[in-house]
Order: C-alpha cells, then structure tokens, then sequence
C-alpha cells in the first residue's frame, strides 16, 4: 500500500521515477480510496473507466525515461471542464447525455504532460454556489466532518484531493468556488490572475470573472499545476502573455497588507484568531505587517452579485435543447425553450438568471449593472493604489466562516451569498488569489479547516508561492 | 420605481412573471412566491450600491484587452458534424430539427 496521506506531486514523481512504485500502482491505489469512501462523500459524479490504461501509458513512457513532474499523477477535474469524448454536464439536468466534442486547453496541456484522469468531480450547478447542495446529483460531503459541506462550488474536486481520492485537482473560480472549498477541506487552492489560465473548453460562468485553477497539498504542488496549465492560448482572446504585466523580481522582505476595517462583523470568532495567529507567522518569516484601507471593499460582494448573474443570464442562453443535452417537448419551439429550461435548470440557476435579467433591463440597467461595473473600477483602483504604496501582497482570512452543516444555509440564499464576501474581491480586480490551510477550529468532536488567503498584483502569483511556501514551513 | 433616491423594491408576481418570460423559463405556479420573495430579498441588499456617490468614474477600456486570433486555416467543412450532431436531441439528415416557427 502506498502511503497517499503524505503523498505529495513531488514525493509521487521521485517515487516514480525511482521505481519505488509504478504509475498503474498509484492509480490503483487511489481507485480502491475511491470504491471504500465515494459512495458516502459523493466527491466524484463519474470514475472514468480507463484509468488503469492512462496509467499504463504512463508506466511506458516513464520507463522510455521521458516526462516531466506530471506524468503519472492522478487528477480529479471538475464537470465544468471538457475532456473530449467524455461526459460533462457542470452537474446539470440540462446537459443529462452530453459528451465534450474537444478538449479544454487545460486538459490538453496536462495531457501532453502525462497526467492521469481519474473522474468527473461533482460542483454546485453551473458552479453556481458556495456548499455543492446546488448539485443535481447530491450534495458532496466534508471528509473532515460529514455532516457538513465541502464547501463550492468546486466541492467535488476539494472533497476528493482531501479524502486522497486524488492528489490533485481542478477546479474553477468566478467568486471563490476553488479557494472556498480548499480552505473547507484543509487543502491549498490558487485562483489566477484574469487571463493566466485559457478558458477554453471551461462552461462559461461570469466571463469577466471565471477562472480555472488547481487543488492541492502543498503551495509547491499547486505551483506545478499553474505553471502546467498557464499561458496564453489562441483559443481565448483573454488570455495574457508573459508581457502583458510588467514583473519585478521578488523583494527581500515582504509587506503583507490588512484591510481591518474589513474584518469585524459578521466573520467567527475562531475564524478572526486564527487569522491574528497567521499575521503572527508571517511576522517570523520577517515580513511587515501593514494596516491598510480599502475604502470601497465592503461593496465587493453587491457589485459581484450584480455583474455575476448578468453574465450568467446571458452565457446560459445557450442552453436551450436545441444544440446539446437533455430536452423537454412542447407545443412549440417557444415551449420547448421555456419547457427545457424551467424545468431542467435547477432552482439557484433560475433564480440568478432572473436576478441577471433584471439588473440588464431597460429602467434597471443604470441603477444596477452600469452601476457595479463603475463601483468594480473604484475597488480595482483602491488596490492598485495599495499596491503602489509598496504592498506587496495583502491577507485576509478566506472564509468567514469553517465549513457549515448541510442543509444550514439552503433555505437562504442571501446568508449564502454572504459565505464568498473574502473571496470575491480577487474575481472582480483580475488578482492572483491563494488559500492556504492556517489550521483547525474545533467543533463539538471534530477539528474543521481553515484558510489563509493572500492576494497579490495581476501576474504576481509567484508572490502567492513564495510567502505560501514560508507559511507551510512554521 | 424610485423613491427617496433607493429603488423600491417590492416586486410584484407579474414582475418575477415578466422576467421569466424573458428568459425563457417556465416557473411552476408553486414556485412563483418564493422566487419573488427570495429575489426582493437579493435586490434588496445589491442595492446598496446605490448609496455610493452617484457620480461614476469615467469609462475606460479595460486593462485585459481583446485579441484576435487570425482568421486562417479552416478546418475541413463537415470535420466536425458528426461529433457536433450527436450531442442534438433533435435531428435528421445531417441537421439539428426544430419545431417550425411560422
């Protein structure tokens, strides 16, 4: 048996390498983890059936003394994210038999990369939420405390990595949805800068939010994958080059920056300690602690809701039963549309997609989306402005919050939304965000994770890396 | 809709109706109170952005800017179809098939 609990991306390529197991055995290994804990987490929607095949593709070329620190490694990638002539489905009724015709850029890099793909990880609809309760196929579970979530959306790929159903995984961020759930799940979780990751082949959430990233183990692991998975693609015209952000090299002594005023109300006790705890961490790598002001922060949250269901009514349009997925019939096209989508689309899809049409219609549109998008600028200008005043990265906790029962917030979707207010900021500037596991809260019995998260300037994820990777060490 | 400078926001049934419509979602009647409570609630808190000064900042291009990539090599016509077409729930001879709509 190998030991997957310690097993880091790393320890697996120097195992691999050396022979001390070969790649079918570690895929082995992590189907059997699979087979014993899925059915109660519920982290995977779909094991794919060649694994052990993958695997032996691997074993080939490892033994042909080729391939990088990838080859062989075990993935979880979210239902969002197109492999081709596999099933995906963003956990969607509406997209019930539909099977990806391309694959997305990030597969296709990782699978030039030799990484194995284990299974399709369950997430909130669309990545719609922030618990994986939006799922049309169950809620996943929190292999910390079952009775809670793992967090969303990106949930399924969390709950797997943490469970070592994985040693890693893919997820996608529009206001959280990986750094929620890796700090959920005790895990480490990178949203990119707008841009660094191509979109293509990911189901479109909010466009001029969504990002794809990694979960894992380590600061390094996830290091490995963005740098894998990174740089710019023909295929999405957002995608940045290495030029398009002037970089500077790495200072000799870090200034951390904390926005205070931004983290009272509302956040838990346990939660506001163990963030003072990580500052004091931080201090004994030598980094300045600065108290910082970022006046129009407390309207992230607004201004997210706002944009992110405006593009959602839009980008889900498309899911019409026309082109692909499931469809329900009607007495005409006109029923078809209203038929399929009401009644495939589940109830958070529905609601946004509403709130979305709303703030877009004539009379509202000033009042809402005009307006979120100007006050976006103003809370993008006040961390440039920090920025510029010589901080170098700035932290807050990344959740108000461990992670909640099941069921506790469902009846809620205002209490719901409230769960991303640390989280969104990144999505709405383009930053590079990261969230580390800083330690546990206790429950009753059990011993919850939690997340330190830290943003940097547009670009600037090696920053993200290497405080991280100090962090890790104390 | 405005008073007192904040948008009022009691929607109505017809609203959530109208919207939905527009959408293309067909809302079961059950449901109807609810969205529009659960949305009335929603507006509700977006709308404090409202008491930002209401005088906004220029618009500017952002700072990620469109690329185009070049319009060359197509792939062969038809390379796809197949793949594409099978993904339809609905079709007949190399065609997706709708209901007709005059």
């Amino acid at each position: 048996m190998i030991d997957l609990k310690t097993l880091t991306i790393r320890k697996a390529h120097e195992h691999l390498k050396k022979g001390d197991f070969s790649a079918r055995e570690l895929a082995e290994n992590y189907l059997a983890e699979i087979e014993k804990k899925n059915p109660e987490l519920n982290a995977y929607l779909e094991v794919f059936g060649d694994v052990l095949e993958q695997a032996g593709a691997a074993d080939e070329k490892i033994k042909n003394g080729g391939g990088g620190v990838l080859l062989g490694i075990p993935f979880a990638t979210k239902d969002n994210i197109l492999i081709k002539g596999r099933r995906a489905g963003a956990a969607s009724k509406i997209l019930e038999g539909y099977v990806a015709t391309y694959d997305a850029t990030v597969i296709k890099k990782l699978k030039e990369a030799g990484a194995i793909f284990l299974g399709r990880a369950n997430m909130d609809e669309f990545a719609m939420g922030s618990s994986t309760e939006n799922s049309s196929y169950g809620v996943t579970k929190n292999p910390h405390d079952e009775t809670r979530v793992a967090g969303g959306s990106s949930g399924g790929s969390a709950a797997a990595v943490a469970a070592d159903l994985a040693l890693a995984a893919l997820g996608s961020d529009t206001g959280g949805s990986i750094r929620q759930p890796a700090s959920f799940c005790g895990l480490v979780g990178l949203k990119p800068t707008y841009g660094a990751v191509s979109r293509f082949g990911l189901m479109a959430m909010g466009s001029s939010l969504d990002q794809i990233g990694p979960l894992a183990k380590t600061v390094g692991d996830a290091e490995i994958i963005f740098n894998a998975i990174r740089g710019q693609d023909s295929m999405d015209s957002t995608t940045i080059s290495e030029k398009t952000y002037s970089v500077e090299n790495l200072p000799k002594k870090f200034v951390i920056g904390v926005p205070r005023d931004f983290l009272g109300e509302g956040v838990d006790k346990k939660v506001l300690e163990n963030f003072e705890a990580g500052l004091k961490k931080l201090q004994q790598t030598g980094a300045e602690i600065r108290d910082i002001e970022l006046p129009n922060i407390k309207y992230s949250l607004p201004v997210y809701y706002i944009i992110m269901p405006a593009e959602i009514s839009s980008n889900l349009a498309r899911f019409d039963g026309v082109k692909f997925g499931a469809k329900i019939s009607g007495a005409n096209l006109l029923e078809d549309y209203m038929k399929t989508r009401g009644q495939l689309f589940g109830k958070e899809a529905c609601r946004r997609i509403i709130i979305g049409t709303y703030v877009l219609s004539a009379g509202y549109y000033d009042a809402y989306y005009n307006r979120a998008v100007a006050v976006r600028k103003l809370i993008a200008d006040d961390f440039k402005k920090v920025f510029a005043s010589g901080v170098h990265a700035i932290a807050t906790p990344t959740t108000p919050s461990p992670a909640f029962k099941i069921g506790e917030k469902t009846s809620d979707p205002l209490q719901m939304y409230l769960a991303d207010i640390f989280t969104v900021t990144a999505n709405i500037t383009g930053l590079p965000a990261i969230s580390i596991p800083s330690g546990f809260a206790a429950s009753v019995d059990k011993q919850l994770p939690l997340g330190f998260q830290l943003q940097a300037p547009r670009a600037r994820e090696d920053i993200l890396f290497e405080i991280g990777k100090k962090f890790e060490k104390i | 809709m405005m008073a007192n400078g904040m948008i009022y926001l009691m929607l109505k049934l017809e609203e959530i109706e109208k919207l939905a419509k527009l959408a293309r979602l067909e809302i079961p009647a059950e449901e109807k109170e609810t969205l529009r409570k659960e949305v009335g609630e929603i507006l509700e808190y977006l709308g404090q952005i409202q008491k930002l000064s209401p005088k906004e900042p220029p618009k500017e291009a952002g700072l990620v800017r469109n690329v185009f990539r070049d319009d060359r090599e197509p792939h062969p016509s038809g390379e796809f179809t197949e793949a594409l077409l099978a993904n339809a729930p609905d079709k007949e001879d190399g065609y997706i098939k709708v209901k007709k709509i005059l």
